[in-house]
Parts: structure tokens; C-alpha cells; sequence
């Protein structure tokens, strides 16, 4: 009977052990899936011209497929939100950790989980009837469907991400470090921007990261909003010209590709390579985490 | 230092009112938006009729049954395998490689792309396992989406329970499995409940994914099995607002829409926060 408790246990263990490796399987699965995919591509064109290729022109005869303005409309489309939010971003969480009373700060909070909570096809749409129009009137565009309007939306839909990790970070600076700041006789402001936000930088750096890998890698809404244009776009005139990102491809191309086409594979190949590049985002973001939580527990 | 510490420090508090202020402004503007054009679009008619002479006029009713069974199909997967991953990793899994592995697995997967889950959704079940595009196919890619939501709440849930909690129960001889059924289980089920209603919000509102993977751009019916292809509310307002036929005209149906799907995110968010905050409340030990 006890022998038969302590099986059933260990029984158990076992197959909760099993659940949760499934995530690594998974993982290992999207590897195996996405390049195995991709790589039937490079038997027609080189790797290397894939990532130099200036054109996208995957219908034409023959088919160009050139990575290069596909990546260039997410790093400016990118690089756009990442000024947008990340000031706005990392205000907003001083603001609310170091200037809000509890009560004001518990009032914001649910702000930035809305935020959060809304839908990527909610934003483009609002981007498509709102932003659009008034970007091409204001600026008085050809159209108002460009890099800017996908910044914008993206700009703001990183907030939640860098607003709630850089609050995190800065709310878990020791509060006697500020204090003895404060005992010196600095003011509030003196002790947060040379005291506490200089001691939480390594957490708003992976904040930031984060922030940069959700904009990288969403579709719908950038692909609502900047025009899709696959051409390698200027700086910074770029800007205000339609642009076409990496995701945007996949999901406006994947629909009308014949299964097992070249065409079908260079999808993956782009599927693969946001796949890395997130990777690359978050392992670096998790290792600045670490080292922080490492720098506040010394 | 030409300005003196006080007035620099007012003129800094002012420009981070002025960044809360701007992040408050925009969710009121586009709640308010989104709210004054597509409620009167919303009528009884609208959420129970099929759409009609080519999606220009009649409801929604099969985007949103598609929707109710994508929630039903994802969550059938995700929440028993991720609570149950949750307990390993919060009960007993020791630190060492292979627990590292498995964190690093859950934050990787939680960056990952929607349109890369798509991907993955399309080569595995829609081709490899021969489900096609249906159903079964996005119901399984949204899970593998939420997993790592759910069992990133869930693991906070338990890390919650006090460890008094457990070794009471294991010192009165009870095997660990029960004093985790028993005791710790109950106490972090709202915050368990709390991450899977999140997760629901996060299933209705994708659109990437389930593009790849079966969503139908009109089908004026509901599906017969799982085997079918469906309709989906975030699916059917982008297939309105970028290629329907009549953009300008569908303007309404599209506020509608928007506002139908918006109404069930924020909602099943707001339900999570009210029962955070209830329990916050009741649990003080």
C-alpha cells in the first residue's frame, strides 16, 4: 500500500513533468517546421542573395525574392515606434512608480491594461479611419498610408509592454538608496534621474527589448496601415512613403501561394528568420533581467 | 545648472504629466471612437443574422460563434496543459538545467510572433497532420499561442499560497499530490481563473494566425464540424475594412464589429481584474 502511494506519486511528477516540457517540444517543433519548410528555397537561389536581393517580385517571371526591402520596412517601421513609446513609455512609468500617490497609481494602471487588452485588428482599424486621414491632410500626403501611420500604431501598442517592465524595475530600487539621495538634499526630480532610474536601467533596457521584439513582430496592424509597398524605403524621407514589412508579407501573400511553390518556401524563410530575430530579442532581454535582479540582491 | 533644482524639477514633472496624460487621452479616444460610431450600428438583428448581399448589410452571428468556438477549441488544450505544466514548475521542479531549458522554452514562446505561430499552425496541422484548413487546426495553433500565458499565471497563482499552507498539510501525512488538489490548488484557483480569461481575450482578439489556418473569408453559415473552415469576429472587420466590397458602405457593419469584439476583449479583462481584486482582498494572511 505505501509502496503503491509512493508510485502513484512519483507516477504523477512524471507526467506533470511531461506537460511542461511540451513548451521546449513545441519550440523545438516551430524549429524544425519553419526551417524545414524554408529550406527547400535555397536549392533555386543562394542564401546569400536571398538577404542582398533589392526586389521583392515573387509573381514575376522570374520571381525575385530579395529580403532587403522587406527587412529595411521593418527596422524603419520599428525604429519609428521605438521613438514614439520609448519616451512616452518610460515617462509614463516614472510618472506612475515615482510621482503617483497609490491611489492615482492604481487608478492608471487598469489604463495601461486596456491598452494591452485590445485587439491588433481593433488598432488597425482605428489606425485606417483615424490616423490615415488626418496624417495625409496634415501633412498634406498622396496618401496617408506610410511608415509613420504603422509607427504610430505600433508606438503605441508597445506602451503597455515598456510602460509595466521599466515600472517593475524602477518600483524594485531599494527605497533607501533614494532616500539617502534625498537626505543629501536633492530634490525629487535630481534623486530620480540621477539616482533611481540610473539604478533601474538595466531593467528598462529589457523593457525596451521587449517592447522592440512586440513591434517587430506584429501583422495585422502594420499591414492595415502602412500601404504595403515592397520597396526599399529612403531615410528618413521614408517616412511618409507606404512601406511593406516582413510580417505583413507573410500574411498577405500566404492566402494566394500554391503549396510547395518557391514562393510558398520564401514565406517560410521569412517566418524563420522574425522567428531568430525575436529569439535573439528576448534571450538578450532576459539576460540584462538577470543581471539586474543579480546587481539589486548584492 | 543655470536653472534651479526646483524649477527644473517642476518643468520635468510636467512633461511626464503631460506622457501619462497622452497615454490616458489615447485610450479614452479610441474607447470613445470605436463606442459613439459602432453602437448604432449594434441591434439584436446585427448579432443574430447571417451577413447578407455580399457582407454589405445583415449581422455577424457567424463570426461570432466562430469566435465562441475558437475560445472553446484553444482552451480545451491550453488550460489543463498549462496549469498542469504550472504545478510541475511551481511544485516540483528543483533548479537545475532542465527546469532552465523549460523556462526559457516559456519566455522564447511568449515572444514569439502570432504570424509565426500561424506558420508554424499551417506546415503542422493544416498540412502534416492533414486537418486542413479548419477549425481543429486554429483552434490548436491559438493554444500553443496562450500556453505560455496561462502558465505564466497560473505559476504566479501558486507562488501566492504561503509555504506554511503546504508543510501544514504534508506534517498531517498527506502525500503531496492531495496537499497540492486540496489545499494549494483552491487557494490559487483566482489567479488561475484570472490568466485563463485573459488568455479567452487574447483568443478572440488574433487575427494572424487563424488567417493561416482555416478563418473563412464569408460563409454565410456555421460550421458543421470541426473540420470545418469558420468565420471570425477580428477576421471578418479586416477582411471589411481592407477588401470587402463596398468599403465606404460597410463603414457601419466594420464600427460594429469592432465594437462587438472590443465589448468581449475588455470585458473578459475587466471580469479578470474584478476577481483579482476580490481575492486580493479577501486573502490577507
Amino acid at each position: 500500500m505505501r509502496m503503491d502511494g509512493k508510485f502513484k506519486e512519483h507516477a504523477i511528477e512524471t507526467v506533470l513533468l511531461s506537460t511542461s516540457a511540451v513548451t521546449v517540444v513545441i519550440l523545438f517543433l516551430i524549429c524544425i517546421f519553419l526551417f524545414g519548410e524554408g529550406a527547400a528555397l535555397f536549392n533555386e537561389i543562394s542564401f546569400f542573395d536571398f538577404l542582398s536581393g533589392k526586389f521583392w517580385y515573387p509573381t514575376s517571371e522570374p520571381p525575385q525574392f530579395g529580403l532587403l526591402p522587406l527587412f529595411l520596412g521593418t527596422l524603419i517601421v520599428t525604429v519609428g515606434a521605438i521613438c514614439i513609446s520609448v519616451p512616452l513609455g518610460v515617462a509614463s512609468a516614472i510618472f506612475i512608480s515615482e510621482i503617483a500617490s497609490a491611489k492615482v497609481a492604481g487608478m492608471l494602471k487598469p489604463f495601461i491594461e486596456i491598452l494591452a487588452g485590445v485587439p491588433s485588428v481593433v488598432y488597425g482599424f482605428f489606425g485606417l479611419v483615424v490616423i490615415i486621414p488626418n496624417l495625409q491632410k496634415l501633412l498634406n500626403l498622396p496618401t496617408g498610408q506610410t511608415a509613420l501611420a504603422g509607427s504610430i500604431m505600433l508606438g503605441i501598442m508597445a506602451l503597455p509592454t515598456i510602460i509595466s517592465i521599466s515600472e517593475d524595475a524602477i518600483s524594485a530600487v531599494p527605497s533607501f538608496i533614494k532616500e539617502g539621495s534625498l537626505a543629501l538634499g536633492a530634490t525629487r526630480w535630481q534623486t530620480i534621474h540621477r539616482v533611481t532610474v540610473p539604478a533601474a536601467l538595466s531593467g528598462i533596457s529589457a523593457a525596451v527589448m521587449l517592447g522592440i521584439g512586440r513591434a517587430i513582430g506584429e501583422t495585422m496592424t502594420v499591414m492595415m496601415v502602412t500601404g504595403n509597398t515592397a520597396i526599399i524605403p529612403g531615410f528618413p524621407d521614408g517616412f511618409l512613403a507606404p512601406v511593406r514589412t516582413m510580417t505583413a508579407t507573410i500574411a498577405l501573400e500566404m492566402g494566394e501561394v500554391p503549396q510547395g511553390s518557391d514562393h510558398y518556401h520564401a514565406l517560410f524563410v521569412i517566418g524563420a528568420m522574425l522567428f531568430v530575430i525575436t529569439l535573439l530579442i528576448n534571450l538578450i532581454a532576459e539576460s540584462i533581467k538577470r543581471r539586474y535582479m543579480f546587481k539589486v540582491g548584492s | 545648472m543655470w536653472l534651479k533644482p526646483t524649477t527644473t524639477e517642476k518643468i520635468a514633472f510636467a512633461f511626464l504629466t503631460i506622457a501619462i496624460t497622452t497615454v490616458v487621452a489615447f485610450v479614452f479616444l479610441i474607447l470613445y471612437y470605436i463606442t459613439a460610431n459602432g453602437i448604432g450600428a449594434i441591434s439584436i438583428d446585427f448579432l443574430t443574422n447571417v451577413p447578407l448581399k455580399r457582407m454589405t448589410e445583415g449581422g455577424i452571428y457567424p463570426a461570432i460563434i466562430g469566435t465562441l468556438l475558437l475560445i472553446t477549441g484553444s482552451m480545451v488544450v491550453a488550460l489543463p496543459l498549462g496549469i498542469l505544466a504550472a504545478i510541475y514548475l511551481n511544485e516540483y521542479a528543483r533548479e537545475g538545467k532542465l527546469t532552465w531549458t523549460i523556462q526559457m522554452a516559456i519566455s522564447n514562446l511568449a515572444g514569439t510572433p502570432s504570424v509565426v505561430f500561424g506558420l508554424f499552425g499551417l506546415a503542422l496541422f493544416v498540412k502534416y497532420m492533414g486537418f486542413g484548413p479548419s477549425i481543429l487546426s486554429a483552434s490548436l495553433t491559438l493554444a500553443l499561442l496562450v500556453l505560455p500565458i496561462i502558465i505564466r499565471a497560473s505559476e504566479e497563482a501558486l507562488a501566492t499560497v504561503p509555504k506554511g499552507f503546504r508543510e501544514a498539510s504534508l506534517a498531517l501525512g498527506v502525500t503531496k499530490w492531495q496537499t497540492i488538489r486540496k489545499v494549494v490548488l483552491p487557494i490559487a484557483l483566482p489567479g488561475i481563473v484570472t490568466g485563463a480569461i485573459i488568455s479567452v481575450g487574447r483568443v478572440a482578439g488574433e487575427t494572424a494566425p487563424i488567417l493561416l489556418t482555416g478563418a473563412a473569408f464569408f460563409l454565410p453559415r456555421l460550421p458543421d464540424s470541426v473540420s470545418d473552415q469558420f468565420m471570425a469576429l477580428p477576421y471578418h472587420l479586416f477582411v471589411l475594412a481592407t477588401s470587402g466590397t463596398n468599403i465606404a458602405k460597410t463603414r457601419p457593419i466594420q464600427y460594429g464589429t469592432a465594437l462587438v469584439l472590443l465589448l468581449i476583449v475588455l470585458g473578459l479583462n475587466l471580469i479578470a481584474v474584478a476577481i483579482r481584486r476580490h481575492y486580493r482582498k479577501k486573502m490577507k494572511w
